[in-house]
């Protein structure tokens, strides 16, 4: 039991300090990418590329003023950040990073495995919601209260959506365990991932819209539209309480990203399935499930970053339309056709 | 050696305190960290910087009110759907029918969606008109 | 370790109880009884029930108060002042409260089996769960849409305008 717990210490403080350290270098690829696309150069000063940039906008959070304005109602104004943040920090831990491998009765490529894995990355965002509500309203200052209430209506909305296309994956896995819902999809690589041979190419779609809306991020950033709310929800934060929304909007960005390799692209299977010749050594061949893992979270990545420098902002009307007219009946219909499929094709 | 099950919940649970010692340590450390130099005016809420008027303790639509309660409703309906995904394919052993899991499935979506086409005729999810019955 | 979970996460449930009672304002209660949800979350937990765990946290933890913060939000609900109470309530809901709740108890424990109660494994799995509430209990999982259908039309017409 004890080795056991500080394994599972070693194993967390190690998953959650690089997920700090992706966030930061996520921010510097965003900036980087968006620059390119802009014909701009982006950072470049700090140190090679730019590559120290993201660990001195952290001490510079750090070190500027922290200011509570007089307004505020305090305990609520300290606390969302830190809901915010903590929420966005929890999801990863039952995220699956490579195939099952012991070590002393500890898995080495997952915080841990349960069975309702699924169900905890909803219940997660779904708490999660409080940091953003509670920091506009606790602000008491009206691009604040507007930016959190928008979010908050928009986070609800897609979040059905999103619920409702993972149905289709569930269906297929027979299981809301993560790791069982890639080995579901191990068998001939590319033909057996979700979104290509398990049909689920629409709840696929509807996954990244809702995920892209659930992270607030363009083309649904409504909550922090700056030319008409400033900067939303935490207007009003300063300092580090500023960057900890930052942050736990990007970490988000990872997590959304992981779970939907996780569901839709294999998880860390590799797309030529059996093809490649298996490579014999134990660390090397457990070690490159585990960059294909990296590469496709990185292609989401990317994606969001080039959706960002391409598409204009939705409308409130047209983003709350789209959520609910399209992508509900959508997903809806997606469950019904995967049920009728599966139920015909196993006479 | 197979741990018991439940053990898998303690490495969750120390994510959990992991996640929140940092976000308050953050907290915390950037008001020790960073000085303080306050004034009347640096901590009024910020409008733009003319003088705030008044609160932000308005009333707003009832959309949003709207949106919430619908939220929990079809939020119920999609949670009830998770255990019945987990066991679609083995339904057809279970009730000895094939299409059993997927006629029992049609109906309950079929009473919801009776509700959400109500919803759309009544306007409710049109933003930008004022036809809405709200 | 159940038994410590349990005195952890049931006092701080009862604890949060409390809170929601006595605090004034209405957005410290709807936080204390997001406190109370999740760590009732936490006791089904530790009863085994992992999907009741997992949904109480969704549906109760997180759409419902959701809602309450919204409609305190959107009533801008302020400080509350305290008053005495009737002595109505005193009277009254005490006796009552305990009357309702022994009720349920009795019905709940003696006439369990005629109320479609089936034991699950412990821990239970979701499958076990499952084929019990899509086999033998599936007139209740149907008549829970229709609820949810008799909610949404309740919803609307609470919202609508007065003509």
């Amino acid at each position: 039991m004890l080795t056991f717990l500080l394994l599972s210490l070693v194993k967390v403080i190690v998953v959650t300090v690089v997920l700090l350290l992706a966030v930061a270098y996520t921010v510097l690829l965003e900036r980087k990418l968006v620059a390119r696309i802009q014909n701009r150069w982006g950072p470049s000063r700090v140190g090679p590329f730019g590559l120290l940039q993201p660990l001195v906008d952290g001490a510079k959070s750090f070190l500027k003023e922290d200011i509570i304005p007089a307004g505020v109602y305090k305990p609520l104004y300290i606390l969302s950040p830190i809901i915010a943040l903590s929420c966005a920090l929890l999801s990863i831990a039952v995220v699956p990073f490579g195939p099952e491998r012991q070590f002393r009765g500890v898995d080495l490529f997952q915080i841990t495995d349960l069975n309702v894995g699924l169900l905890v990355i909803l219940g997660v965002t779904s708490v999660g919601i409080y940091g953003i509500a509670l920091s506009g309203w606790s602000s008491n200052d009206k691009y604040s209260l507007l930016g959190s209430l928008r979010a908050s209506a928009q986070i609800v909305s897609y979040e059905l959506a999103l619920g409702l296309s993972l149905v289709g994956v569930v269906l297929r896995a027979g299981s809301l365990s993560l790791r069982d819902i890639v080995n579901s999809q191990s068998a001939h690589g590319l033909f057996s991932w979700n979104v290509f041979g398990g049909f689920q190419f629409f709840a696929f779609f509807i996954y990244l819209m809702a995920a892209f809306a659930e992270t607030n991020r363009s083309p649904f950033d409504l909550p922090e539209a700056e030319s008409e709310l400033v900067g939303g929800y935490h207007t009003e934060y300063s300092s580090m309480k500023f960057a900890m929304f930052f942050m736990s909007e990007y970490a988000n960005m990872i997590t959304v990203s992981c779970v939907a390799t996780l569901l839709f692209l294999g998880g860390w299977t590799s797309p030529f399935g059996n093809l490649l010749p298996s490579l014999g050594g134990s660390i090397l061949a457990s070690f490159v499930p585990f960059c294909w893992f990296v590469l496709k979270v990185l292609f989401f990545l990317c994606l969001y970053v080039w959706v960002r420098g391409t598409l204009p902002r939705f409308r409130y009307d047209q983003l709350m339309a789209f959520g609910w007219k399209f992508l509900v009946p959508l997903a809806i219909a997606n469950i019904i056709g995967t049920s009728l499929w599966l139920a015909l094709r196993t006479s | 050696m197979r741990n018991p099950y439940y053990w898998n919940y303690l490495p969750f649970m120390l994510q959990v305190l992991a996640a929140v010692a940092i976000a308050s340590g953050m907290v915390l450390a950037s008001w020790f960290v960073g000085r303080h130099r306050s004034s009347r005016v640096k901590l009024e809420a910020y409008e733009c910087g003319m003088v705030a008027q008044g609160d932000a303790r308005g009333r707003f639509s009832v959309r949003f009110y709207m949106v919430a309660m619908l939220f929990i409703l079809f939020d119920v309906e999609a949670v009830f759907m998770m255990p019945w995904a987990v066991i679609y394919r083995q339904l057809p052993q279970l009730t000895g029918s094939r299409m059993f899991g997927f006629w029992e499935m049609l109906v309950y979506l079929g009473f919801v969606l009776v509700g959400f086409f109500y919803i759309v005729k009544k306007g409710i999810l049109d933003w930008a008109s004022d036809k809405a019955d709200l | 370790m159940q038994l410590v979970l349990f005195f952890i996460f049931g006092g701080l449930c009862a604890a949060a109880a409390l809170n929601l009672l006595l605090t004034r304002h209405p957005i410290n209660s709807a936080l204390s009884l997001i406190v109370v949800m999740t760590s009732l979350a936490v006791l089904y937990l530790t009863l085994g029930a992992e999907f009741l765990a997992a949904a109480q946290v969704i549906v109760y933890s997180g759409a419902i108060m959701v809602l309450f913060t919204f409609v305190i939000m959107l009533l801008n609900a302020g400080e509350e002042v305290r008053t005495r109470g009737s002595r109505a309530a005193y009277l009254v809901g005490v006796p009552g409260v305990a009357a309702l709740f022994s009720l349920l108890t009795f019905v709940f424990l003696s006439q369990g089996n005629h109320l479609g109660k089936s034991t699950l494994a412990n821990p239970a799995t979701l499958y076990d769960l499952s084929a019990v509430l899509f086999r033998d209990l599936l007139l209740p999982f149907e008549v829970t849409s229709v609820l949810i259908l008799i909610a949404i039309l309740g919803a609307v017409a609470l919202a609508r305008k007065e003509h």
